[in-house]
C-alpha cells in the first residue's frame, strides 16, 4: 500500500503540473504598460511555486514508498543532522525566496500604486451600482459636474445624480454605458460606488480595484492595444453580481475622438 | 500539594439518566463527542450545498427535484435562480468554516482529548463547557433557520461585507432576516468559542498531572493550548463587530454604512460609516480563524504520524515553536485579504511581508514531517494514510500562497477561483483530512471498537485523487481569470472553461458520495466494529493508558504519574519499542 501512495502521488503531482509547464491555461494577452512586470513576477513565483509543489510531493511519495510496512526488525533511523538541518534549509531557502518574491513584487505593485497620473491623462469617472457600470467623460470644459444622489433616477437615464440645470460643469458631461478609451494615453480612473461594494476587473489590462461605497478611489493605467475586452465586476455586490458587465473598448485617437463626439451629441 | 490535590478532584458526580448522560452532560468526553456530531451534521449539509452549486454551475438550467420544496421563491420548479445560488455559496462558507472548522479538529477532539493527554479527570469548567457547547447549539439553529424563513438565506458571502450586509432588504434578497439571522448566529457562536477557549487554557495550565511538564505534552495538546489563545484573542474580536453590525441593521447606527448610498435608487437614512472598517475587524479576526481551523490540524496530525512512523519526529519542540510563530505572526497579516479594497497601498507592502514570512515556520513543519519521515518504519493504516495525505494537501495549499501573499499577483488572481482552489486546500482539504486521520485513530478510544480498515482504504483513495481533481483545476481556472461567487459564467471568454468546470462538478459529486462510506463505516463500526484493547496502536500518550472506552472519570479515579514525554518510540521498552508516559521505567538515551 505504501508503494502505492508513492506511486499515486507522483501521477498526481506530475498531472498537476502539465497543464502548468505546457501553458494550458494562462492569463490572456497584456495590454497595459503595466502587466508585463506582474506577469514576470507571476512567472517566476511559478517557477519557484512550482518547483517546491512537486519536489516536496516527490520527497512525500518517494519516503512513503521506501519506508512503509517495512520487515520485521527493519532498523528504524534518523535524518542525519536532524532538526537543525531541516531548520537552517528552511531558513535559507524559503527566507531568500521570501525576500526575492517580496522585494521584486514590490516593483510591480509600486508602478501601479505609487505614482501619480501624469496632468495630461484622460480623466474618466467610473461609477458602479447594482448591476451595472456607468462612465463619465468631462467633456470640452474638462470639468466634471457635483454629484446628487438624491437626483438619481434611472427610469429618466439620470444615473450619476447629475443637475444640469443648476451645474454649469454638468451640462456638457457625457455619460455612457460601454468605456471608450484612446491607446497609447494614459487614463485616470476615478472610482465612485453608488450603493453597495463592486470592483473594476480588466485581465488584459492587468487592473483590479475594489469600489468602496463613501471613498472615491482612483486609478491609472495606459492601454497599449487597440480592441474590445470585458469589464467585470468580481465583489459581491447581490444577485446580478454574474451578469454585471462592461466593456471597454480601446480605439486609436481618431476613432475616439469621433467616439466622444458622437456621444455628445447623443446625451 | 493541598492545592494540587483539589484541582485533582472531580468536579462533578457520575451523570445519571439519559438527560444527564447524552444531552446536559458535563462530561468533556460526551461534550466532545456533541461537537463533533454537530460538526458532521454540519459539514454534510455544507457539501449537499457545494453539489447544488457545482450542479447548478454546469446544468444552469436542470430541475433539481423536490429543492423547491424547500426554496419556493428561490429554486421555482426546482430550478436554482441566481440570488439563491448566492446564498448557497453563503451558508456553506458559514457552516463549513465555522461549523466544521472550528468544531471538529479544535472544539471536538480537543474536548475529548485535552483533559485525557494531560491526565485531568475533566475540563477545568465543566459547567462552562457544557454551556460552550450548547450556545454552539444554539448558534447553528439560528444559522440553519435561516432556510426555512420566507426571506430566504442571507447572499452577502461568509464575509458578509458591508454594506450590502449592512443596509437590509433594499439590497436584495435574502438581505432582511436571511442576514439578520446570520449576524446573530455569528455573534453567539463567537460567545461559545470564547468560553471554549478560556477553559482549554485553564485546563492545560491548572490539571496537569504530576509529572506533566508543558513541554513532556502531546504536539496535539500544545495545538489546541496555541489555538484557545489565538481563538480567547479573535473571537473577542468578531464579536463586538457582529453586535456592530447588527445596531446597523436594527438600530440605525452607521459603523459601516457611509452617506448618501442610493440603493435600489432609494436615499439610504444613513451618514458617515466605513465599508473598510467591517472588513479590517472582519479579517483580524478571519486569518487567524485559519489557524484555528489547521494548527490543531498540524497537532493532530503530528500526533497520529509520531505514532506511525514508529520512531519519534526530528524534533517535537521545533513544531511547537514553529506553531507558536504561526500563531504569532497571524496577527499581522489580516491585510492580505484587502490588497485591492481601497486600503492604503503602502500597507498592503506591511501586510506582504508577514505573510510571506509565515512560510518559513510552515516550511520548518513540512520539512520536519519529511524528514521523519525517513528511516521510519511507517505503519500503513487509513489514520496514517489521511495524515500523510494531510501533509501533501498541505504543501498544495501552501505554496498557491505564495502568490497571493504578493500584492502585485493579487491584482491579477485575486477574486478569482485561484483563491477559492487556495483556501479550499489548506484550509479545507487538509483540515478535513486531519479530521479524518484523527477519527480513525482514535475511534477505538472514543467507542471501544475498530473502524472498518478496508472501507477506510476505500474511503482514503477515493478522497484522496478526487480532492485533488477538484480544487487543483480551480487554480487553472484562476491563472485564466474566472471570476468566484458568479452564479452563472456569461462573460465571453467562460464558456471555453466549461469543460474544466465539468470535469470538476463530477470530481465533487463523485467525492462527495464516497463521504457516505465513511458515514456507513463511522455508523456500523460504532455498534458492530470488532472490539478495540485498550492501546490498539502501541501508543504513548496518556489516552492509551486508560480502557476504551474510559470510564465516565477518565482514570478511574486514580492520579496518573508521568515519567516521560510522549515521544518515546522506537527505544526499547518492555512493551515493545514505545515506552508509555506512565511507565516509571529508564530509558537510557533520555
Amino acid at each position: 500500500m505504501g508503494k502505492l501512495f508513492g506511486v499515486i502521488l507522483t501521477i498526481i503531482a506530475l498531472a498537476s503540473a502539465y497543464p502548468i509547464v505546457t501553458h494550458m491555461y494562462v492569463q490572456p494577452v497584456d495590454i497595459s504598460t503595466h502587466g508585463h512586470a506582474i506577469d514576470e513576477q507571476l512567472a517566476d513565483t511559478m517557477a519557484e511555486a512550482g518547483l517546491s509543489f512537486v519536489l516536496a510531493q516527490l520527497l512525500l511519495a518517494f519516503c512513503v514508498w521506501k519506508f512503509s510496512n517495512r520487515k520485521e526488525g527493519a532498523k528504524v533511523f534518523h535524518l542525519r543532522g536532524g532538526a537543525r538541518l531541516v531548520v537552517v534549509a528552511a531558513f535559507i531557502l524559503v527566507g531568500t525566496e521570501v525576500l526575492a518574491l517580496g522585494v521584486l513584487g514590490q516593483k510591480a505593485w509600486a508602478e501601479v500604486y505609487f505614482t501619480s497620473p501624469k496632468p495630461d491623462a484622460l480623466q474618466v469617472q467610473a461609477q458602479a451600482g447594482q448591476f451595472a457600470f456607468y462612465f463619465r467623460y468631462p467633456g470640452p470644459d474638462g470639468k466634471f459636474g457635483p454629484l446628487h444622489p438624491d437626483k438619481i433616477d434611472e427610469g429618466n437615464q439620470n444615473y450619476f445624480g447629475l443637475d444640469p440645470a443648476n451645474d454649469v460643469e454638468s451640462r456638457d458631461d457625457i455619460v455612457t454605458a460601454e468605456m471608450a478609451i484612446p491607446v497609447n494615453r494614459e487614463i485616470h480612473l476615478l472610482m465612485h460606488a453608488k450603493d453597495v461594494g463592486h470592483s473594476f476587473y480588466v485581465r488584459e489590462l492587468r487592473i483590479q480595484q475594489d469600489f468602496v461605497p463613501g471613498l472615491d478611489l482612483s486609478l491609472h493605467f495606459t492601454a497599449t492595444q487597440t480592441g474590445h475586452f470585458e469589464i467585470l465586476c468580481t465583489q459581491l455586490c447581490g444577485l446580478g453580481h454574474y451578469n454585471m458587465k462592461a466593456y471597454l473598448n480601446v480605439l486609436s485617437q481618431e476613432d475616439f475622438d469621433k467616439w466622444i463626439k458622437q456621444k455628445a451629441s447623443e446625451q | 500539594m493541598e492545592e494540587a490535590l483539589k484541582s485533582q478532584a472531580h468536579a462533578h458526580a457520575p451523570a445519571e439518566g439519559f438527560l444527564g448522560k447524552y444531552v446536559f452532560s458535563l462530561d468533556h468526553k460526551v461534550i466532545g463527542k456533541q461537537y463533533y456530531a454537530l460538526a458532521l451534521a454540519a459539514v454534510f449539509i455544507g457539501m449537499v450545498l457545494s453539489w447544488l452549486m457545482r450542479f447548478h454551475l454546469v446544468w444552469p438550467n436542470a430541475k433539481i427535484p423536490g429543492l423547491e420544496l424547500i426554496a419556493k421563491t428561490g429554486a421555482p420548479g426546482g430550478i436554482i435562480t441566481p440570488e439563491y445560488y448566492l446564498s448557497l455559496l453563503t451558508m456553506h462558507g458559514t457552516l463549513m468554516v465555522f461549523f466544521v472548522l472550528t468544531n471538529a479538529p479544535f472544539a471536538g477532539f480537543g474536548n475529548y482529548f485535552l483533559p485525557i493527554q494531560i491526565g485531568a479527570e475533566d475540563m477545568a469548567f465543566p459547567r462552562f463547557n457544557m454551556m460552550s457547547f450548547w450556545t454552539t447549539f444554539v448558534a447553528f439553529i439560528v444559522l440553519v433557520m435561516a432556510f426555512f424563513i420566507p426571506d430566504g438565506p442571507p447572499i452577502s458571502g461568509w464575509t458578509a461585507y458591508a454594506p450590502l450586509s449592512a443596509v437590509g432588504k433594499d439590497a436584495g434578497p435574502g438581505l432582511g432576516w436571511g442576514q439578520n439571522l446570520w449576524v446573530i448566529s455569528i455573534a453567539i457562536f463567537c460567545i461559545g468559542q470564547l468560553l471554549g477557549s478560556l477553559n482549554f487554557i485553564a485546563t492545560t495550565l491548572d490539571l496537569r498531572a504530576k509529572g506533566m511538564t508543558l513541554m513532556r505534552m502531546p504536539i496535539s495538546t500544545w495545538a489546541w493550548f496555541i489555538t484557545s489563545a489565538i481563538g480567547l484573542l479573535a473571537f473577542a474580536v468578531l464579536l463586538p463587530a457582529c453586535l456592530l453590525l447588527l445596531l446597523d441593521r436594527m438600530a440605525g447606527t452607521s459603523f459601516f454604512i457611509p452617506s448618501v448610498l442610493a440603493i435600489s435608487d432609494r436615499l439610504q437614512n444613513h451618514a458617515g460609516g466605513s465599508p473598510l472598517l467591517w472588513q479590517h475587524l472582519f479579517w483580524f479576526f478571519g486569518h487567524p480563524e485559519v489557524y484555528i481551523a489547521i494548527l490543531p490540524a498540524v497537532g493532530i496530525v503530528s500526533h497520529v504520524l509520531t505514532n506511525s512512523l514508529r520512531k519519534p519526529l526530528l524534533s517535537a519542540k521545533v513544531i511547537i515553536y514553529s506553531m507558536m510563530s504561526i500563531g504569532f505572526l497571524s496577527w499581522m497579516v489580516w491585510g492580505h485579504h484587502m490588497f485591492v479594497s481601497g486600503m492604503n497601498p503602502f500597507s498592503s507592502l506591511l501586510f506582504s511581508f508577514p505573510t510571506l514570512t509565515i512560510t518559513i515556520p510552515a516550511t520548518i513543519i513540512t520539512l520536519i514531517w519529511l524528514g521523519s519521515l525517513y528511516g521510519a518504519n511507517i505503519q500503513i493504516t487509513t489514520a496514517s494514510f489521511f495524515a500523510l495525505g494531510f501533509i501533501s494537501m498541505f504543501v498544495s495549499g501552501g505554496v498557491s500562497g505564495f502568490f497571493l501573499a504578493q500584492p502585485s499577483i493579487d491584482i491579477y488572481l485575486h477574486a478569482t477561483y485561484f483563491v477559492v482552489g487556495h483556501f479550499h486546500m489548506v484550509m479545507g482539504v487538509a483540515a478535513i483530512f486531519a479530521i479524518f486521520s484523527g477519527t480513525y485513530f482514535w475511534f477505538p478510544k472514543m467507542t471501544g471498537r475498530m473502524m472498518n480498515e478496508t472501507l477506510g482504504m476505500l474511503h482514503f483513495w477515493i478522497t484522496f485523487v478526487g480532492t485533488y481533481c477538484i480544487f487543483m483545476p480551480f487554480h487553472y481556472l484562476g491563472l485564466v481569470g474566472n471570476v468566484r461567487r458568479y452564479a452563472s459564467f456569461v462573460d465571453d471568454f467562460m464558456p471555453a472553461l466549461m469543460p474544466l468546470h465539468k470535469f470538476i462538478t463530477i470530481a465533487a459529486l463523485t467525492t462527495g458520495a464516497a463521504q457516505f462510506i465513511f458515514l456507513f463505516n463511522l455508523i456500523h463500526s460504532r455498534f458492530r466494529g470488532k472490539q478495540a484493547s485498550s492501546n490498539p496502536w502501541r501508543g504513548t500518550s496518556l489516552e492509551w493508558s486508560i480502557p476504551s472506552p474510559p470510564p465516565w472519570n477518565n482514570f478511574g479515579g486514580e492520579h496518573p504519574v508521568v515519567y516521560h514525554d510522549a515521544h518515546q518510540y522506537g527505544v526499547k521498552g518492555s512493551t515493545g519499542d514505545f515506552v508509555m508516559q506512565t511507565s516509571p521505567e529508564q530509558i537510557l538515551n533520555e
